[in-house]
């Protein structure tokens, strides 16, 4: 049986939700017709089929120099944004003398042993210009070497994940749902007392917002970074010290406090690899996304997201897909089976890449416009049907974005009807809504209130699920049975054009992306027959990705 | 008294109001529940712990802004460090709206029909919308609530008048990317939207934009607008655009006022 087909049979009927710690335990309500959700997932099976395949025959920049992190280089010349990374260079490099086709990691381990060399002292040779790779007649002791540094990196991540697993027992693994909570001011130094500061007032999730730019850099920068626009930007540094901060404020107030960031963009393999090395808990992560939002071309986007994501289910962490964004370019009633689609597909992608049920902090959001009647009905029905469809995915929920406004007073009103949604509807990680964002990035009052406003909603409808049944009949499940029926419709589509064209044809979030069009396309390299990836034989592909 | 119909800084977002013509406004002050009595609310943070002295300190901030006897309803510790504060009160101060400089919409909001007839009879032809987000900033949703055929709040875009030939670059464009594009399609205007504020970003997108207008020495050669929910629409002549359009815009104001300008200014090809 496929762990796809194994979610449908742990829906619950009919019972209250369970006593599990781990998770909320969703409660079918809706009666769904379960040979159409069965259809839809067969489908995004076999959407997912031939990229998959395109992904087995292909490497890129990005994830050879996450093998090269990984196996311990790190450092660069120069820092922040304007650093060239060791990583950056080494691979340039050997794509240069020898091609990456057959992997990275042969030729720098070759000259390792050859001269006796670290890997940082590769990447001084690399610097001075004095490394000359190679492709060894006998690549036999290198690939053993590079075996031997994945099985040591293996085993740091296992001990990140380790270390988590005792932190969550010691100080205490917070109540679902969790409070996601963004902190974004640029300035490492600036996001600590934030965040720690969020956690004092009760977020259990803190994400680090990246600055917009980073997603199409095809380095990560490096150090401690002070200067960024609308976020911080993601470094193996920053993450260290916001991991430490959020320890300490962890071991104050008494639970551990989770930490994010974004593995997405041109760097998605490398993020993953840092956040798996810096232990980071959860991490944006979407197979479309960066196609859609950014303009990073498929090709490159859907191999990234394959290595990214084993990585993920090996470090233990929860990743958080995109499609939230969707409605905010597209239509919430009109669009909203699209939701569902990209949904399906990032769920079969995930298990694909070796990521347990438990990971895929499957991502949704609808826009309640304030005009429209009724529509918070279509809300509670979309939440509903997603919760069905994805018993076990830890679900993160979005407020709306669209609809905000000046008016904070209805802003704060929003936000709270959305919490109550969240609450209603199981959802397990309520990422929180300022009532100020149509206005300026949250000062410290609006965190605050925003979490008052959502900690007020989880408290007082806290077991409102038990208690809330929509009617046979109704218009809640006339609409979700209609989402879903319109999902297979779009799958069915995707599945005869296949996702190249159907991306290309705008069926997702309303955007047409060519599939040799964006950036990031020069990065993508079809691997040769002796391709060698040592991380790639640890965890079999994703096969053996979980301890 | 004479009574505003409405704000005066306002960018109407009702369709059909042209703009208030009236004598004399006369002074106004705020309005709780009885006329002048000056009754306004207000909301802050102090960077100290939540004690007695601190709520002392509220109150005499809110007196010093000139709230006479101002009541601090709500106080809560944020933390060890911080406190926050929601205040009401009443203040003296008179404002005298004729002595106030307001700038009114110079155009009229027009529906479809005669957006297009205006913009057809001044160009004889579509006129061509180049739109994009700038540098950093991935933010499209400005950009495609007044380009997009959906548009917003039921006020469709652009793309939905006959007269306009839209091209939405989206987000991250590269100022010079933007320009060349222009010079491609041959636009009669380009509309640059910013959301990202961080670091004044969007003051600093739209200044390299003009610059680089600027630069090649193509100022004139077509429209430049600029939009986004923080910029102060008085600021246009100082960045160096024609127009800049502030929070609230909707697609019918700015199709408006392209047919108004268009109108004004005639073909320039």
């Amino acid at each position: 049986m496929t762990s796809g087909e194994r979610q449908i049979d742990r829906i619950m009927f009919g019972e209250p939700a369970s006593g599990r710690t781990s998770t909320l335990g969703a409660v079918k309500k809706l009666e769904l017709d379960e040979g159409v959700a069965a259809e839809a997932r067969e489908l995004a099976r076999q959407v997912c089929r031939p990229v998959e395949e395109l992904i087995e025959r292909h490497t890129t920049v990005a994830i050879e120099r996450a093998v090269l992190r990984m196996c311990g280089l790190d450092g660069a010349v120069g820092q922040g944004v304007d650093a060239r990374p060791f990583a950056n260079l080494v691979a340039d490099t050997v794509r240069r003398q020898v091609g990456l086709d057959r992997g990275v990691a042969i030729p720098v381990f070759d000259l390792m042993i050859r001269d006796g060399l670290s890997i940082t002292e590769v990447a001084r040779r690399v610097v001075s210009g004095e490394a000359r790779f190679r492709w060894p007649d006998d690549p036999s002791e290198a690939r053993e070497a590079a075996e031997e540094a994945a099985r040591d990196a293996d085993s740091r991540i296992l001990g990140r994940r380790r270390e988590r697993d005792e932190l969550t027992r010691r100080l205490g693994d917070p109540e679902k749902p969790w409070i996601y909570l963004i902190v974004a001011t640029g300035n490492i130094h600036e996001d600590i007392p934030q965040a720690q500061a969020a956690a004092r007032a009760g977020t259990d999730i803190v994400a680090v917002i990246r600055s917009t730019g980073q997603s199409l850099l095809d380095f990560v920068p490096q150090g401690a970074t002070t200067e960024g626009y609308a976020g911080t930007y993601a470094t193996g540094e920053n993450f260290r010290l916001m991991r430490a901060a959020l320890d300490e404020v962890g071991e104050e107030v008494g639970r551990y406090v989770r930490l994010t960031n974004y593995a997405s963009g041109l760097c998605m393999p490398e993020i993953a690899a840092l956040a798996a090395l810096e232990r980071l808990d959860m991490m944006l992560n979407d197979c479309m996304y960066g196609i859609i939002f950014r303009d990073i071309n498929m090709k490159r986007t859907f191999i990234d997201q394959r290595f990214s994501r084993m990585i993920h289910a090996r470090a233990g962490i929860i990743i958080n897909t995109g499609e939230d964004n969707y409605l905010t370019t597209a239509d919430a009633i009109d669009e909203a089976h699209t939701v569902v689609a990209s949904q399906l597909i990032n769920e079969r992608f995930g298990l694909d890449a070796g990521l347990e049920p438990w990971q895929l902090g499957l991502g949704h959001a609808f826009e309640i416009d304030p005009d429209v009647p009724d529509q918070w009905l279509l809300e509670l029905a979309h939440a509903q049907l997603v919760r069905e469809l994805f018993p076990e995915a830890p679900l993160k929920y979005m407020p709306p974005t669209k609809h905000m406004t000046g008016n904070v007073f209805q802003g704060y009103l929003l936000d709270g009807m959305f919490h109550l949604t969240g609450v209603l509807t199981q959802q397990e990680i309520l990422l929180i809504g300022m009532m100020t964002e149509g206005i300026h990035t949250p000062w410290l009052a609006d965190r605050d209130l925003a979490v008052e406003n959502a900690k007020y909603m989880v408290n007082t409808a806290k077991h409102v699920a038990d208690e809330w049944w929509p009617p046979k009949d109704g218009r809640i499940r006339e609409r979700a049975m209609r989402v879903l029926e319109e999902t297979v419709g779009l799958l069915r589509r995707v599945e005869e054009d296949g996702m190249f064209e159907a991306i290309h044809a705008a069926e997702f979030a309303d955007t047409s992306r060519r599939p040799d069009g964006g950036h990031g396309l020069d990065g993508v390299i079809e691997t040769a027959e002796d391709y060698f990836n040592p991380f790639l034989e640890l965890w079999d592909r994703g096969r053996r990705a979980q301890p | 008294m004479n009574r505003p119909k409405r704000h005066a800084g306002e960018v109407s977002r009702d369709v059909s109001a042209a703009p208030v013509e009236a004598a004399s406004w006369g002074l106004v002050r705020p309005y709780g529940d009885d006329t002048d009595d000056g009754k306004v609310q207000l909301s802050f943070t102090l960077p100290v712990p939540s004690n007695a002295r601190a709520e002392a300190a509220a109150r005499d901030l809110a007196r010093q802004m000139g709230m006479a006897e101002p009541m601090v309803v709500h106080h809560k510790a944020m933390g060890p460090a911080f406190t926050f504060f929601i205040v009401y009160g009443s203040v003296d101060h008179v404002v005298d709206l004729d002595t106030l400089q307001v700038e009114e919409r110079p155009y009229p909001i027009l529906n479809h029909r005669e957006v297009d007839r205006r913009v057809r009879q001044a160009l004889g032809r579509r006129a061509v919308v180049v739109g994009a987000s700038l540098g950093t900033d991935a933010h499209t949703v400005g950009l495609d609530a007044i380009l997009s055929v959906k548009g917003w709040a039921g006020d469709k875009g652009l793309e939905s008048y006959g007269a306009f030939r839209v091209i939405n670059m989206r987000s991250q464009v590269d100022p010079a990317a933007l320009v060349e594009r222009a010079v491609m399609e041959e636009a009669d205007a380009v509309l640059v939207s910013q959301v990202v504020t961080q670091r004044d970003a969007h003051i600093h997108h739209l200044r390299a934009f003009a610059a680089e207008i600027e630069r090649r020495g193509m100022r004139g050669r077509f429209l430049m607008i600029a939009g986004g929910p923080r910029f102060d629409p008085s600021m246009a002549q100082e960045l160096g655009y024609d127009r800049i359009f502030g929070k609230g815009t909707t697609p019918s104001e700015v199709a408006s006022y392209l047919a108004w300008v268009l109108g004004e200014r005639g073909d320039r090809r």
